[in-house]
């Protein structure tokens, strides 16, 4: 069994009121269908797909903040139901607290992780996490006045600080300028090693994923989408940006991953894989 | 401090108030010169005419023998300076009680602050309660959203009435009166700041499995916070407006009783001197409010 898998799992939404729908059709909308996906411990799975296949939504399902209309999600032998500190999600948006420091928006974090700690251990936690991920001297800062990689390095910081089983990662770094980009997906890097957790990420980003992930799952065009393929990545790490466009392996699965983009994702959308 | 927040003191501001204080001289001038009443001229009038404006306390012998106006009777409306001696002449003496009715400024000013903070707090506590409900469920909303609307427009004072009927006492229905008054704009504001909160707040809280309080502390009021000081703050002056009229109707002692007290006097410059109570405690309530708002407000 599988440390997280997501079994055949389908979204439907009720479509709106007046929608053209023809006599005998049940009125929704199939976002995806049947998608089965295994990740092992301490594996980095990327999940790509085109906007608006329902890879967030399907990220959605993981964490719990929507049920699946059929199939369910199993993380460590139990089924997801509900949002908990075991899955801990890295949004897009970075949804930090704006009222709240860099420090607080991470303390929240821990301390609803570890309610028994005092207020020391739970101070030196936070603040374990913020230098792990470079934000010494902005813990003091409100997200409004950081930059938008450092918004996400405090994201970051507090999923990590939580040590959930797995990452969610909902397009982490789609806000964040093509430089500071390549860094922090370096740390994000640099920290999954140290820490040995699951993650599975959703992302548009081909290099992105090259540079992350163990296996990549394409997912084709939505309505009703697809998982098409999934296959490792079988480049050695540790992975720079730099060595990483040297590789044989890293042109062949790009470009595959591109054609499918371009080409497969529209010829396979709605067939059986 | 950050050093976005710190304020920076523009070069225009010098002037501005420059602008300020010419107005506020010209305001001045003006109210002095149409108040203004000519020197007596006893011209034209016989001796007679003359002991009778002096026996009726209009005209008064000066130190010179010559007659002038008797400054002690007042007449038409009062200039900046008689508003100027009927306040220096009530501040002197602002923490007196000389009978039933008349209090000093100081007492006045603590009876109006009171009910109004009385009313307001409870007010704002139920509003905000109320708010929050409504903001986290469309259901509530949509229920309880009719009734809001039909009470919402309906002036505070209507009640008083039927207030004064149903609890028999004046000081708690000024004291409802201002309750009413505040109710509404916060709890629409409050609504509207909760349901319009953004989704992945709510989302991080269920994530960090957050009990239902802590929810409600640390994610939905602060989210909420700069919409609910913004509601409490219509809410403030709407019950600042309700609390004068309720006053005078009552004849609850405080600072818009003052106002009628001396219209009953027939003593314009202490009408005069009331408003500017009334004006000077608004505005410094205010400015509290703007510093707690200073403190509630976030950036996105």
């Amino acid at each position: 069994m599988a440390f997280l898998s997501i079994e055949g799992v389908s979204k439907y939404f009720p479509t709106l009121e007046g929608a053209t729908t023809r006599a005998g059709q049940s009125a929704v909308f199939c976002v995806f269908k049947d998608v089965n996906l295994r990740l092992e411990k301490g594996q980095f799975v990327t999940l790509i797909g085109h906007s608006g296949c329902g890879k967030s939504t399907l990220l959605n399902i993981v964490a719990g903040f929507e049920p699946a209309s059929t199939g369910g999600v199993i993380l460590d032998g139990r089924e997801v139901t509900s949002p908990g500190l075991d899955r801990m999600v890295v949004f897009q948006s970075f949804a930090l607290m704006p009222w709240l420091s860099a420090f607080d928006n991470v303390r929240l974090a821990v301390r609803a992780a570890h309610s028994r700690w005092d207020k020391a251990q739970i101070r030196a936690e936070t603040q374990k996490y913020l230098d792990m991920m470079g934000l010494k001297g902005a813990e003091d800062k409100k997200p409004a006045f950081l930059s938008g990689g450092m918004r996400q390095r405090v994201g970051l910081a507090r999923a990590f600080a939580v040590q959930p089983k797995v990452m969610l990662l909902d397009e982490p770094f789609a806000q964040i300028d093509a430089l500071t980009r390549g860094v922090i997906q370096e740390e994000l890097v640099r920290m999954w090693s140290a820490t040995q957790h699951t993650v599975f990420m959703v992302t548009h980003d081909v290099d992105e994923a090259l540079l992350l992930s163990d296996r990549i799952a394409l997912m084709t065009n939505g309505p009703e989408a697809r998982l098409a393929e999934s296959f490792d990545v079988n480049i050695p790490r540790p992975r720079t940006r730099e060595t990483l466009i040297d590789t044989a392996e890293y042109t062949r699965l790009r470009n595959h991953i591109l054609h499918f983009l371009m080409r497969g994702s529209h010829a396979l959308a709605g067939r059986d894989v | 401090m950050d050093a976005a927040e710190t304020v920076v003191k523009s070069p225009g501001q010098g002037q501005a108030l420059l602008i300020s204080l010419i107005l506020l001289g010209l305001f001045v001038l003006v109210w002095h010169l149409t108040t203004l009443r000519a020197a007596f001229n006893p011209r034209g009038l016989t001796a007679e005419q003359l002991q009778t404006l002096e026996f009726n306390g209009d005209i008064v012998r000066a130190s010179d023998g010559r007659y002038i106006y008797n400054p002690e009777k007042v007449q038409g409306f009062p200039g900046p300076w008689a508003v100027v001696t009927k306040a220096l002449e009530e501040i002197s003496h602002a923490f007196e009680k000389k009978g039933t009715n008349d209090h000093g400024i100081g007492h006045l000013i603590r009876y109006t602050v009171t009910r109004f903070a009385a009313g307001f707090l409870s007010a704002s506590v139920v509003a905000v309660c109320l708010g929050v409900l409504i903001g986290l469920s469309r259901t509530l909303y949509q229920a309880l959203n009719p009734f809001i609307q039909v009470l919402k427009p309906i002036s505070p004072l209507a009640w008083m009435p039927l207030l004064l009927y149903t609890v028999q006492n004046p000081t708690w229905t000024a004291m409802l009166v201002v309750f009413l008054a505040s109710l509404w704009p916060t709890v629409a504001n409050t609504a509207f700041g909760v349901s319009s909160m953004r989704r992945d707040y709510l989302q991080v809280a269920s994530l960090l499995q957050l009990s239902w309080s802590q929810r409600l502390m640390r994610v939905v009021l602060p989210a909420a916070a700069p919409a609910i000081v913004a509601g409490l703050r219509i809410s403030f002056g709407s019950a600042l407006v309700a609390v004068v009229p309720a006053e005078m109707l009552l004849g609850e002692l405080g600072v818009g009783y003052l106002t009628w007290i001396e219209w009953n006097n027939l003593h314009i410059a202490g009408i005069l001197f009331a408003i500017f109570v009334v004006g000077a405690v608004g505005v410094t309530l205010d400015a509290g409010f703007n510093r707690l708002a200073r403190l509630v407000t976030y950036t996105e």
